[in-house]
């Protein structure tokens, strides 16, 4: 049966094929709807989010020392954060098979840098496959596991935001039957002290010769002969990009991406005049390929930054000489307004920057839609590097300028589980006056309102205790608690005002929901009374979607304000700030 | 089928519901036996951003996203948005685009900044072949503003060489039951709209 599914779609698919009977992860672009669709559609093995990757990746680890097939999911930087347990389970190797995917973001589409996480898998020592569509992703997720159970060794299926959000045909094949298997003692294997690691590490020694060979030999990586004087060194999207420019030149196409088949690749350069590597980001096959002697040219025509698309490989072709002609755009595109992404109409979020733009501190950001905050006409946020990182900059900033100057810390909900306790631990700790306003909303708002230890649900939907964030604080041993109402401007500029001012760690939890998740809030809306707006552009600073210039001026033919009815929640902050009270509720303008 | 090569770049704006359109279209192409990738983005850009979709359909399709200046057919959700793909369209492509306008807060609150007035002329002033239809006002007359998506795929139809009964019958396997017949309706009226009957 075929199926049009996402790369994600299709690793979901693998998972129930392969027999995984755990999957866990944390939500990231582009990786989260891999487990969403696992517990959306197969409810049969178990999934969860865990509260960051590190957690996950050692519940993965678990359940392969169980003895069971398992599956951890992140982005790319999410392998960051897991990178302690990674590096030293490519020591100890698997038992069950063992398969984590890595989701990379070229281009940035959603995130915070582009590192090329086919580097860490090199680093770990640790083999990767490198899908170029749907098909190939459950394909490779299930030779992964053949992989990893064979060789004894996690494994990474490398995908990227192309691969993970394109849809493509699939054909679906049947779950694999698997013999049972259980937790074996041996601390020789998993117990790794440095006597026993030092015999580990020349484990994965042998283990990576064996796996050269391999590689040497595997399907995964193809060689298509067209007959031609140009060869192409290439593997996952960037494959389908040379295939669209370049559709009957020789390809390497590499699926095993570590270790590389060398001596077959040097087979392949030899029978060609002129060899390219295509390859996205990072130079990571061409400098092996180089190092090993071989004369081939790639990141001098294709880049290093960014995504790259059918256009821009045809151009490094043409550049490099090997094809003639590129079809170029014919229309000029007319230079336009930029169209960034905004706090949604109703956001939470909205209420806290206007007042921290208001108070002129340093704000030190974190990751999640509050991230926007910095964007203008709120210009109220000055930081933004990873997980976590608001708390832990803020107390170093607070240190040496002092605390007059105020400094806080904005970090949303799921973040400060995954990783904001032990930064408000240090607050405590350190005696630093630093103030930190959790944004609760309850989601994992930014990759679309997934399940948290804070939301009572998990991924496959049971009802658990949610973790009150104001105790677990006051048992850091944090003093100054507040809980804040965002949708009340002046208490929420008062709160903050006297927190900053407070000496030692504050913390200031907001207390309203997400608007879109878990149900859509949508109040009454306000409208505007245009007899009584002055246009004075008070209202299109708070940058609200709902309210847009209308087609009405005031006297110096400034445009007076318009609210679309459709889009508007009632979060009533537009009507807080009017001097002129000439937002209103719809019913009250009706009846005068 | 004469020409069994297609690239189809949807756009818009995060929350304007591109998805649907980008499904069905997708859907129908499989169906008729091609090969079919289709790319969009998530996350960050669901956030008021732009969005857009790209579907490839051919025996055999390669890269998910297409060549820039191969676009044969851009359906736009938003006038100035479908003004800022222009250059992704070939050469004798067509823009479908709905007159919605949407201006972002940025430019009511930064001074200069300015959303054009005249977008969908400036794209005549580029393009031959430009479909603008009030795809909102439709919808609302039709009874439900969420109808703008198959209103929007029934003007795309004439340019694409699916039959009509392979329109309809995706629709109804991919609209909840109770918005099948008013979907129909959509789609039908979105089909009357073509090239010569807008410029007639």
């Amino acid at each position: 049966m075929k199926e049009l599914l996402s790369g994600n779609e299709a690793v979901a698919r693998g998972v129930l094929e392969a027999g995984v009977k755990l999957a866990v992860g944390y939500p990231g672009t582009p990786s989260t709807e891999i487990l969403e669709t696992v517990a959306d559609r197969y409810p049969s093995v178990y999934a969860q989010w865990s509260p960051n990757e590190k957690v996950a990746f050692e519940v993965g680890i678990g359940a392969s020392m169980g003895g069971a097939r398992a599956l951890v999911t992140m982005k790319h930087v999410g392998l960051n954060v897991a990178a302690d347990p990674f590096m030293t389970f490519a020591y100890t190797g698997v038992n069950g098979g063992f398969v984590f995917v890595s989701a990379d973001d070229p281009e940035m589409h959603s995130s915070q840098n582009e590192q090329d996480n086919r580097f860490f898998a090199k680093f770990a020592q640790v083999p990767f496959l490198e899908p170029s569509d749907s098909q190939e992703s459950k394909d490779m997720l299930l030779k992964a596991y053949e992989i990893s159970e064979k060789f004894d060794t996690p494994v990474m299926l490398h995908m990227t935001t192309r691969i993970s959000h394109s849809k493509g045909v699939v054909e679906l094949g049947e779950p694999v039957k698997l013999e049972e298997n259980r937790f074996k003692k041996d601390p020789t294997k998993y117990v790794m002290i440095p006597a026993n690691a030092r015999g580990r590490h020349k484990v994965l020694m042998t283990r990576l010769e064996e796996l050269k060979k391999f590689s040497e030999e595997t399907e995964l990586n193809v060689v298509e002969n067209n007959g031609s004087k140009t060869g192409i060194i290439t593997g996952g999207v960037a494959y389908q990009y040379a295939k669209e420019a370049a559709p009957d030149f020789d390809y390497f196409k590499i699926g095993f991406g570590f270790p590389l088949p060398l001596k077959k690749i040097g087979e392949f350069i030899k029978k060609h005049e002129t060899v390219l590597v295509v390859e996205e980001l990072e130079p990571y096959y061409e400098e092996q390929i180089k190092a090993a002697g071989f004369k081939v040219e790639g990141k001098k025509y294709f880049g290093n930054l960014g995504e790259l698309s059918p256009y821009r490989v045809a151009l490094g072709m043409k550049e490099a000489g090997v094809i003639d002609e590129v079809a170029m755009p014919v229309y000029e595109p007319e230079k336009l307004f930029p169209r960034p992404p905004v706090l949604c109409p109703g956001c939470p979020h909205r209420g806290v920057f206007m007042a921290l733009r208001k108070l002129r501190v340093a704000v030190t950001g974190d990751i999640g839609c509050y991230t926007l905050g910095v964007l203008q006409p709120l210009n109220a946020l000055d930081s933004c590097i990873c997980m976590g990182a608001s708390i832990g900059s803020a107390i170093g900033m607070e240190r040496v300028q002092g605390s007059d100057k105020g400094v806080v810390a904005v970090i949303g909900d799921s973040t400060f589980f995954h990783s904001g306790i032990t930064g408000i631990l240090d607050a405590v700790y350190n005696k630093s006056n630093v103030t930190t306003i959790i944004l609760d909303n309850r989601a994992t708002a930014m990759t679309g309102g997934q399940e948290h230890p804070g939301t009572g649900h998990t991924l496959m939907g049971e009802e658990v205790p949610q973790v009150d964030v104001g105790k677990l604080v006051e048992s850091l041993g944090v003093r100054n608690v507040r809980h804040l109402d965002p949708y009340d401007y002046e208490k929420t500029l008062e709160v903050i005002k006297e927190e900053i001012e407070k000496p030692g760690p504050s913390v200031i939890i907001t207390n309203r929901p997400c608007v879109l998740m878990p149900r859509r809030i949508m109040d009454e809306p306000y409208v505007i009374d245009l007899e009584a707006c002055t246009g004075c552009s008070l209202c299109f600073r708070i940058s609200c979607p709902a309210i847009s210039a209308s087609s009405e001026k005031n006297k110096r033919g400034n445009p007076k304000a318009v609210i679309d009815q459709t889009l508007c929640t009632g979060c009533t902050l537009c009507a807080q700030i009017c001097p002129e009270e000439a937002i209103i509720l719809k019913s009250q303008f009706v009846k005068a | 089928m004469e020409k069994s090569n297609f690239n189809i770049l949807i756009v818009g704006v995060g929350g304007q519901g591109v998805l649907l359109a980008s499904e069905i279209l997708s859907t129908v192409a499989m169906n008729a036996g091609l090969d079919v990738k289709k790319s969009e983005v998530h996350g960050m850009s669901q956030r008021g951003g732009v969005v857009s979709t790209h579907i490839k359909i051919a025996p055999k399709v390669y890269s998910p996203t297409i060549h820039q200046g191969q676009v044969d057919v851009l359906l736009s959700f938003e006038q100035a948005e479908a003004l800022r793909a222009v250059n992704w369209l070939k050469k004798d492509g067509v823009v479908i685009t709905s007159t919605t306008t949407l201006v972002p807060s940025i430019v009511t609150s930064t001074k200069g900044m300015n959303y054009p007035e005249n977008a969908v002329e400036l794209i005549k002033d580029r393009v031959e072949r430009v479909i603008a239809l009030e795809a909102d006002k439709i919808a609302g007359e039709l009874g439900n503003p969420r109808l703008v998506n198959t209103i929007l795929l029934g003007v795309m139809s004439n340019y694409l060489p699916f039959e009509k009964k392979a329109w309809l019958e995706t629709l109804k396997a991919k609209v909840k039951a109770k918005f099948v017949d008013i979907n129909l309706k959509a789609f039908e009226t979105g089909r009357e709209i073509k090239l010569s009957t807008v410029d007639a």
